[in-house]
């Protein structure tokens, strides 16, 4: 059934957006990511202006992330506090990530930037996590237990200590708060909600549980992603309902069902499947900078100097 | 008021004895929630008050064309092994949408002389003055925005399909693709004879959003503001309820 997106101007199969919503739903509840960073470029390959594809999936992602942190607040793996100093460091990152990213517009290069950034950041975060969960599994059948014991670092050594309680953490609220806003100033450029570096950032650097972080990344996410769906909105015009209904039908009921695998799943594995796709997604990327493309050219809109 | 209809009728007196009278199948294109396409069929007749002149048979060309606009070419360039975009030409004008149908093939039709002064070829159409001098073959990126259109059906070249009887009677057929947008489209017939334009006649079609599209589309564009909260609302309140939904399920 072809429907016509009033926003986006284009005229496209409902059934297969509520598919790659419910699809992008299953990974989202699964590991705690938005999902966006699969999303948005599926949108472009479907024909969907890339402003638009931007835009509108902040909505989904905010459904998605909704849907999904019921879920974990049932199950009271949500570290309440945490996620709020992570929302104040992502808001006030994702403000400086507009500002920086229409600078960036007006030198021109901007959709190149974002393209390095997803490789770089996608290439890094995926093959640490792969690297590290591999050792975890091979470490797991060894010995039978795993006996990881977290470092006492930097992280220890700063001021304002707060006690996290949800994640047995007794840590300074700075690392936190700089890990929000770095993601946040990310999150605003790349389109995104900013979940794939937000899970491994607080796995490695907070040093934080995995059942805790997915739904305390959830937390965090609906509320910067809201934020810059209204940015959008209101500044862009580009944010559109329709296309956003039909992925986010297919993305909450997603969510649920990925909560639920998620929960049956190790930490172990939940990593390793993670990285391997952000590893996917960063090759695919790769691989479009590299190769000769098939149309040299591509057209945009004019008049604005 | 008079002396106004008389003015108009000179100026559209008829640049020869043969004048064309026109039908549309519609006036106007609704794009509505389910819009998936259109035919537009274009049909006419040909009035004289003398008998057909001597000379080569007589032609039709139909043109539809969507709103003009300025349009930026980017071209990609390997830099340090990445393809990025380095060069771009802004094409000052071109159509959204343009489709040219004629009822021979179009070098028997029309001369290029001709061609060029009434504007009826696709590389006509558009108009690019502003290529940068730096930019090399400039041209290019006219002809790669052609390319890109035409792949995506909204450029057409539908030669010889307009059907002509008797030198009397004329019918095309456009089809607009299901990606379209707002705005006045201008379809444009040319009466030919030995590749000179004879007459011509021109119409707007208007194509808008309707219905559900329109709301939306006003909305979005004059309450941004509450238009993003609805949009979040919507967001929040599906999220909440598919995560009820299968806690019912789960029991």
């Amino acid at each position: 059934m072809q429907i016509y997106l009033p926003i986006a101007e284009v005229s496209v199969n409902a059934f297969l957006l509520l598919g790659l919503g419910g699809l992008v739903g299953i990974l989202s509840g699964m590991f705690g990511v938005g999902g966006g960073f699969l999303m948005t470029p599926l949108l472009f390959f479907i024909g969907i202006p890339p402003p638009v594809a931007v835009a509108t999936e902040a909505v989904q992602i905010v459904a998605s992330s909704f849907s999904g942190v019921l879920a974990h607040l049932r199950r009271k793996s949500v570290d309440l506090k945490m996620g709020t100093v992570l929302l104040i460091g992502g808001l006030i990152g994702a403000a400086v990530g507009v500002v920086l990213f229409n600078y960036l517009k007006s030198l021109g290069q901007v959709d190149l930037l974002v393209k390095l950034c997803y490789v770089v950041f996608l290439g890094i975060i995926g093959g640490l996590m792969f690297v590290e969960s591999l050792r975890a599994i091979r470490r797991s059948k060894v010995v039978g237990a795993p006996p990881v014991r977290r470092k006492h670092g930097l992280v220890h050594a700063l001021p304002l200590k707060v006690k996290f309680r949800v994640s047995g953490l007794y840590i300074s609220v700075i690392p936190p708060l700089v890990v929000g806003l770095l993601v946040g100033i990310l999150a605003a450029i790349m389109g995104v909600g900013g979940g794939f570096i937000m899970v491994p950032a607080m796995i490695y650097l907070l040093g934080m549980p995995t059942k805790v972080v997915i739904g305390t990344s959830l937390f965090q996410i609906i509320f910067v992603t809201a934020f810059t769906t209204m940015l959008h909105a209101t500044t862009n015009y580009t944010v559109d309902i329709v296309l956003a209904v039909l992925l986010l039908v297919g993305g909450v009921v997603g969510a649920q069902i990925g909560t639920r695998i998620g929960v049956k799943m190790k930490a172990e594995q939940l990593r390793i499947l993670l990285a391997i796709m952000v590893l996917l997604v960063c090759g695919k990327l790769a691989l479009d900078l590299l190769l000769v493309p098939s149309e040299l050219y591509s057209l945009g809109a004019g008049g604005g100097h | 008021m008079l002396r106004f209809i008389v003015a108009l009728f000179l100026l559209v007196t008829p640049l020869s004895a043969e004048e064309i009278v026109l039908g549309l199948s519609r006036d106007e294109v609704a794009i509505t929630a389910t819009f998936n396409g259109s035919d537009v069929m274009i049909f006419g007749a040909v009035k004289r008050d003398a008998p057909v002149p001597d000379g080569g048979p007589l032609e039709v060309i139909i043109t539809l064309s969507g709103p003009l606009e300025p349009v930026l070419v980017r071209r990609k360039e390997r830099v340090l092994g990445i393809w990025a975009n380095t060069d771009a030409v802004e094409v000052d004008e071109a159509p959204s949408f343009y489709a040219v149908a004629t009822s021979g093939p179009m070098r028997d039709v029309l001369t290029s002389v001709e061609d060029l002064r009434y504007g009826i070829s696709i590389p006509r159409v558009i108009r690019s003055v502003g290529a940068p001098s730096e930019v090399e073959n400039a041209e290019t990126f006219t002809d790669a925005l052609i390319r890109i259109r035409a792949a995506s059906g909204l450029y057409q070249v539908l030669d010889s399909q307009v059907d002509m009887e008797e030198e009397t009677l004329f019918r095309g057929q456009i089809t607009l693709p299901a990606a379209l947008t707002e705005g006045n489209y201008s379809a444009r017939i040319y009466l030919t004879r030995d590749g000179m334009v004879v007459d011509e006649y021109e119409t707007d079609i208007a194509v808008f959003k309707a219905g559900l599209e329109r709301w939306l589309f006003e909305m979005s564009r004059n309450q941004p503001f509450w238009y993003g909260i609805m949009s979040l609302a919507i967001a929040i309140s599906a999220g909440w309820l598919a995560s009820a939904v299968f806690r019912i399920f789960q029991r």
